[in-house]
C-alpha cells in the first residue's frame, strides 16, 4: 500500500522526464507546469533564435568584407542589423539565464518544488513564444523588414514604412513575459524558502534572479507604454513624439533608456550570479565576501536606474543632465567593480579544477573586465562624444553582453548540463570549443575596438578602403568563433545522444541541485529539506567548525 | 522539528484573521474622500498661481493614501508590502526628478 | 521504514497543494507595480510637456467639463467603498449582502465608462482629436495636451473594463462558493486592483480637469 502510494505519485524514482501525466508525447510538453519542463522548453526555443540572429551577425560580416556592395543592399544590410539586434536583445540576452536556468534551478536550489504561480509560469512562455513568432512574422507582413535598429528610434521609426508596428507590438508581447517571469520569481523566493533557507543562505544565483526580476517588474512597463505609444502614433498620430506637431524625439530616448539601461543589468545580473556558482564549486573554496556580493546585486539593480542618460550624450539633453548621467555612470561601476574583486580573491590559494564550465568563467572575467573598462570611456562626456555611434560602441557592447551573458550563457548549459539531461558532455572537446570561441570572438570584435576610435561609424554597409584591414580581420574572427559555437552545440548534443550517466554530484558543488538525481524527480525532492548551512560549505566543514567553537 | 521560516512575512499564508473586517472605519474613508474632491474642485477655482499645481496634487496624494492604507488594508498588512510599496513609489520618483534634469536646463 | 517514506510523499503532497494566501497578494501587488510604472511613464510625458507648454495647458483644460470629471470621480470612489464592503461582508459569511455590494461597483464603474463615452464623443464631435480639424488649428502645447488625453484616459478606460471582468469573474466564483467567508484571497486581488484604477483616476482628475 505503501509503496504503491509512492509510485502513483512517481516522487521516488522517476525523473521529470519519465514521470507518467496525463498528457501524452508533445502535449505533456505543451500544457506541463513543471518549472524544469518549461526551463527546457526555454532552452530550445532559444537555441533556434540565437543561431538564427548569429547567422544574421555573421551575414553583416561577410557583407563587410570588402568596401562597396558584396552580398546585399544597404537596405537588406539596414534590416538584418536591426533583425540581429531585436533577437538577440529580447529573445536571447534578455530573458535567457532566468528564463531557461532561473527556471529550472531556482525552485530546486531555495528547496522548493516548484514556481509560486506554475501556471503562470507557462503563460510566460507562450507569451515569450507568441513574442518570438510575432517577431518573424513581422518580415512577412507590411511594408517589409523592420529597417529602424533595435531601438526602434523616432522620428524615424514612425516614418518608415517597413512593418515597425508589428515588431513594437512583438516586443512589448515580450515585455509582458518578462514582466510575469519576474513576478513569479520574486514571490518565490519570498514565499518557498526551505525550513532554514534564511536570504543570507540562499545561494548568489538566487540572489541575483532577485535583483534582476525587481528590475524586471520595475523597469520593463516604461518600454510597454513607449513602444505602444509609438504603435498609437503610426495609426492616429498623436504627435507626442512628433516633432512636427509640437513633440519631442528625445523624451522618447528618455522613456526607452529608462528601461533599456536597467535592461542591460537584466541582461548581465543573473550571469555575474552564475559566475558566482561555478567559481566557488571549480576553487573547492567557499566564495570570498558572500554578503557584498549578495547585496551588490541589490545596489546595482537599484543604481541602474541612476544612468540611462549615458545612451542619449549626442542627442541634445541639456549640459547639466550630461554632467550629472556622466557622473553617476562611474558610480555604477562600483559595486561590478566588487563583484570582479571577490570572485579573483575567490580563486586565490583554491584547488583549481579547469573544467569546462570554469573555463568560460574565466573567459568571462577576461572579456567582462574589457567591456567594462571600455565602457568607461564611454561613460566619460568627452571622450564618448568621440567614439559615439562608432564600432568603439559595437565593440563594447558585444564585448559586455555577449562576452558577458553570451559565454556565460554557454558556461550555465556546461555546468548544469549533467542535472538537466542526467548525461556527461565530452570534456576535451567542450574545452577545445570554448578556447575557440575566446579566440574567434576577440579576433572578431578587438578590431572594431580600432576602427571605432579611428572613426568608422556603426550600422553602414559600406565603409572606406583604409577600414578594409580591420574589416577583414573581423570577418575571419566571426567564422572562427561560429566553428567554435558549432563545436560546442555538436558536442553537446552527441552528450546528450550517447553520454555517460551522470551522478547526481558530478562537481563536488554544495548547493540543493546537486543533492537531488539527475536528472530530478517531479517534484524535486522527496522530502522538502532543511538547510542549517550557508550555500557554500561542505556539511562536513560545517559540522567540524561547529565542532571546533564548542 | 521546526518547519517555520521565521520571517516576519511567513505566517501560515492564511491572512483572513489579520484584522477585524468592519464596515464603519470604511464608510468614514469614503466619505473622507468625497470631502477632498470637494476641496481639490474648490481650491481649484481659486487663483493660487503656481502653487495650485502642488495643492492638487498633495490633495491628491493625500486621497491616495486614504485609498492605500483603508480600502487596500495597506496600514493592516505586513511590512513586506509596504517596503515594496515604497521601492516602487522611490524608483518611480528617482526617474521622474533625473528627466527634468534635462527639461529644466533645456527649456 | 516504509511507513516512514509514505509519510513524506503525503506531506510533500500537501505542501504542494497549500493554499498561499499571502503569496497570492504579493504576486498581486508586483502586477500593481507593473501598472503603476506603466502609467508613470505617462505620468512623466504629462510632467514634460506641461512644463513646456504651461499656458497651453490652461487652455486646453478648458475644454473639459469638470462637473463630469467630478461626477465620475465620485462615482469610481464610490465603487471603490463599495468593493470593500463586498469584502467584509463576504468575511462576515454574507455571501449575499457581498454579492449586492459588488453589483453596485459594476453598475458604478458601467456608468462611468457610459459618461467616459459622452465626453469623448462631445471631443470628437467637436473635431477635437488626434489629426482631427478643430485640433489643427490649435496650438503645438494643446495637441500634446489632447494627446495625453486620450491615450491616458483611454488607457485607464480599459483598466476598468479589465477590472469590471475580473470583479465578475470573482462574483461568479463567490456565487458558486469557490470564494468563501475564509477563502477569499482572490476577491480581495480584484479589490485590489480595482483600487489601483481608482487612484490612477484621483491623479488624472485634477492633472486633466483642474487647470484655470
Ligand atoms: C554570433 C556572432 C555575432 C556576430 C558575428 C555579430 C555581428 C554584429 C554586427 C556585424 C553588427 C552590426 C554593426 C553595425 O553595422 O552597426 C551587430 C550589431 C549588434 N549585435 Fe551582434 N553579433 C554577434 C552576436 C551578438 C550577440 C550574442 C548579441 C547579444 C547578446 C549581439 C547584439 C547586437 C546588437 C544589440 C547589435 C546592434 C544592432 C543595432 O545596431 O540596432 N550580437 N552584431
Ligand atoms: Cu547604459
Amino acid at each position: 500500500m505503501a509503496n504503491g502510494t509512492i509510485a502513483a505519485h512517481g516522487t521516488a524514482e522517476v525523473d521529470f522526464y519519465h514521470v507518467k501525466s496525463k498528457h501524452k508525447g508533445l502535449l505533456a510538453w505543451l500544457l506541463t507546469t513543471d518549472h524544469k519542463r518549461i526551463g527546457i522548453m526555454y532552452l530550445s526555443c532559444m537555441t533556434v533564435f540565437f543561431l538564427t540572429a548569429m547567422t544574421f551577425g555573421v551575414l553583416m560580416r561577410l557583407e563587410m568584407l570588402t568596401p562597396g556592395m558584396t552580398i546585399m543592399t544597404a537596405q537588406t544590410y539596414n534590416s538584418l542589423f536591426t533583425l540581429h539586434g531585436v533577437i538577440m536583445i529580447f529573445l536571447f540576452i534578455i530573458p535567457g539565464i532566468p528564463a531557461v536556468f532561473g527556471n529550472f534551478f531556482l525552485p530546486i536550489q531555495i528547496g522548493a518544488m516548484d514556481v509560486q504561480f506554475p501556471r503562470l509560469n507557462l503563460l510566460s512562455w507562450y507569451l515569450y513564444i507568441i513574442g518570438g513568432g510575432l517577431a518573424i512574422f513581422s518580415l512577412f507582413g507590411g511594408g517589409g523588414w523592420v529597417d529602424t535598429g533595435w531601438t526602434f528610434y523616432v522620428p524615424y521609426s514612425v516614418r518608415t514604412t517597413t512593418n515597425v508596428s508589428l515588431s513594437v507590438f512583438a516586443a512589448f508581447v515580450l515585455g509582458f513575459s518578462s514582466i510575469l517571469t519576474g513576478l513569479n520569481f520574486i514571490t518565490t523566493i519570498h514565499r518557498l524558502r526551505c525550513p532554514g533557507m534564511t536570504f543570507f543562505r540562499m545561494p548568489l544565483f538566487i540572489w541575483s534572479i532577485y535583483a534582476t526580476s525587481w528590475i524586471q517588474v520595475l523597469a520593463t512597463p516604461v518600454i510597454g507604454i513607449t513602444l505602444v505609444l509609438i504603435i498609437l502614433e503610426r495609426a492616429f498620430g498623436i504627435g507626442v513624439f512628433d516633432p512636427t506637431l509640437g513633440g519631442d524625439p528625445i523624451l522618447y530616448q528618455h522613456l526607452f533608456w529608462i528601461y533599456s539601461h536597467p535592461a542591460v543589468y537584466i541582461m548581465i545580473l543573473p550571469a555575474m550570479g552564475v559566475v558566482s556558482e561555478i567559481i566557488p564549486t571549480f576553487a573547492r573554496k567557499p566564495i570570498f565576501g558572500y554578503v557584498p556580493i549578495a547585496i551588490s546585486s541589490l545596489a546595482i539593480a537599484l543604481v541602474g536606474y541612476l544612468v540611462w542618460g549615458h545612451h542619449m550624450f549626442s542627442s541634445g539633453i541639456s549640459d547639466t543632465s550630461r554632467v550629472i548621467f556622466s557622473l553617476l555612470t562611474f558610480i555604477v561601476a562600483l559595486p561590478s567593480g566588487i563583484k570582479v574583486f571577490n570572485w579573483v580573491a575567490t580563486l586565490y590559494k583554491g584547488s583549481i579544477v579547469m573544467s569546462a564550465p570554469m573555463l568560460y568563467a574565466m573567459l568571462f572575467i577576461f572579456i567582462f573586465s574589457i567591456g567594462g573598462l571600455t565602457g568607461l570611456v564611454l561613460g566619460a562626456l568627452n571622450t564618448d562624444l568621440h567614439v559615439t555611434d562608432t564600432y568603439y560602441v559595437v565593440a563594447h557592447f558585444h564585448y559586455v553582453m555577449f562576452g558577458g551573458m553570451g559565454i556565460i550563457f554557454f558556461a550555465s548549459v556546461h555546468y548544469w548540463f549533467p542535472k538537466m539531461f542526467g548525461k556527461m558532455y565530452n570534456e576535451k572537446m567542450a574545452k577545445v570549443a570554448a578556447i575557440i570561441i575566446g579566440v574567434g570572438f576577440n579576433v572578431l570584435y578587438f578590431p572594431m575596438f580600432i576602427m571605432g576610435y579611428m572613426g568608422m561609424p556603426r550600422r553602414y554597409y559600406d565603409y572606406l578602403p583604409e577600414f578594409q584591414i580591420y574589416h577583414l580581420i573581423s570577418t575571419v574572427g566571426s567564422w572562427i568563433l561560429v566553428s567554435g559555437i558549432l563545436i560546442m552545440i555538436a558536442n553537446l548534443l552527441s552528450g546528450l545522444r550517447n553520454g555517460s550517466k551522470a551522478s547526481s554530484n558530478p562537481w563536488e558543488g554544495t548547493t540543493l541541485e546537486w543533492t537531488v538525481p539527475s536528472p530530478p524527480p517531479l517534484l524535486n525532492f522527496d522530502k522538502i529539506p532543511t538547510v542549517d548551512h550557508g550555500p557554500y560549505e561542505h556539511p562536513e566543514i560545517a559540522r567540524r567548525k561547529e565542532e571546533e567553537s564548542k | 522539528m521546526d518547519t517555520n521560516n521565521h520571517h516576519d512575512e511567513h505566517n501560515d499564508g492564511h491572512i483572513a484573521e489579520a484584522h477585524h473586517p468592519s464596515y464603519g472605519v470604511n464608510i468614514l474613508v469614503w466619505i473622507g474622500l468625497l470631502s477632498l474632491t470637494a476641496v481639490t474642485v474648490a481650491v481649484a477655482g481659486i487663483n493660487l498661481g503656481s502653487l495650485a499645481l502642488t495643492v492638487a496634487l498633495i490633495i491628491a496624494t493625500v486621497k491616495s493614501l486614504f485609498v492605500v492604507n483603508f480600502f487596500m488594508h495597506v496600514k493592516f498588512d505586513n511590512k513586506v508590502v509596504k517596503i515594496f510599496i515604497g521601492v516602487c513609489m522611490l524608483i518611480f520618483v528617482i526617474v521622474l526628478i533625473l528627466t527634468f534634469f534635462d527639461l529644466t536646463f533645456r527649456f | 521504514m516504509s511507513n516512514n517514506v509514505n509519510t513524506a510523499v503525503e506531506e510533500v503532497q500537501e505542501i504542494h497543494m497549500h493554499r498561499d494566501d499571502f503569496g497570492s497578494k504579493m504576486g498581486m501587488w508586483l502586477f500593481l507595480f507593473t501598472e503603476v510604472l506603466l502609467f508613470g511613464g505617462l505620468f512623466i510625458l504629462y510632467a514634460a510637456y506641461r512644463y513646456i507648454y504651461p499656458e497651453a495647458f490652461v487652455v486646453a483644460s478648458g475644454e473639459l467639463d469638470v462637473f463630469m470629471g467630478g461626477i465620475n470621480t465620485v462615482i469610481l470612489l464610490t465603487s471603490s467603498l463599495t468593493v470593500v464592503l463586498g469584502i467584509v461582508a463576504l468575511q462576515k459569511g454574507n455571501k449575499k449582502l457581498c454579492l449586492s455590494f459588488l453589483w453596485i461597483t459594476v453598475f458604478c464603474g458601467i456608468v462611468f465608462l457610459v459618461n467616459k463615452y459622452f465626453e469623448w464623443g462631445a471631443k470628437f464631435h467637436h473635431g477635437i482629436y488626434p489629426k482631427g480639424p478643430a485640433l489643427q488649428d490649435m496650438s503645438e502645447g494643446e495637441v500634446m495636451y489632447f494627446g495625453l488625453y486620450y491615450v491616458m484616459t483611454g488607457l485607464h478606460g480599459l483598466h476598468i473594463i479589465v477590472g469590471l471582468a475580473f470583479i465578475g469573474f470573482v462574483m461568479w466564483q463567490i456565487k458558486r462558493n469557490i470564494l468563501t467567508a475564509d477563502n477569499f484571497q482572490r476577491l480581495e486581488n480584484a479589490g485590489l486592483y480595482w483600487h489601483l484604477v481608482d487612484i490612477i483616476w484621483i491623479f488624472l482628475f485634477p492633472l486633466f480637469y483642474l487647470i484655470h
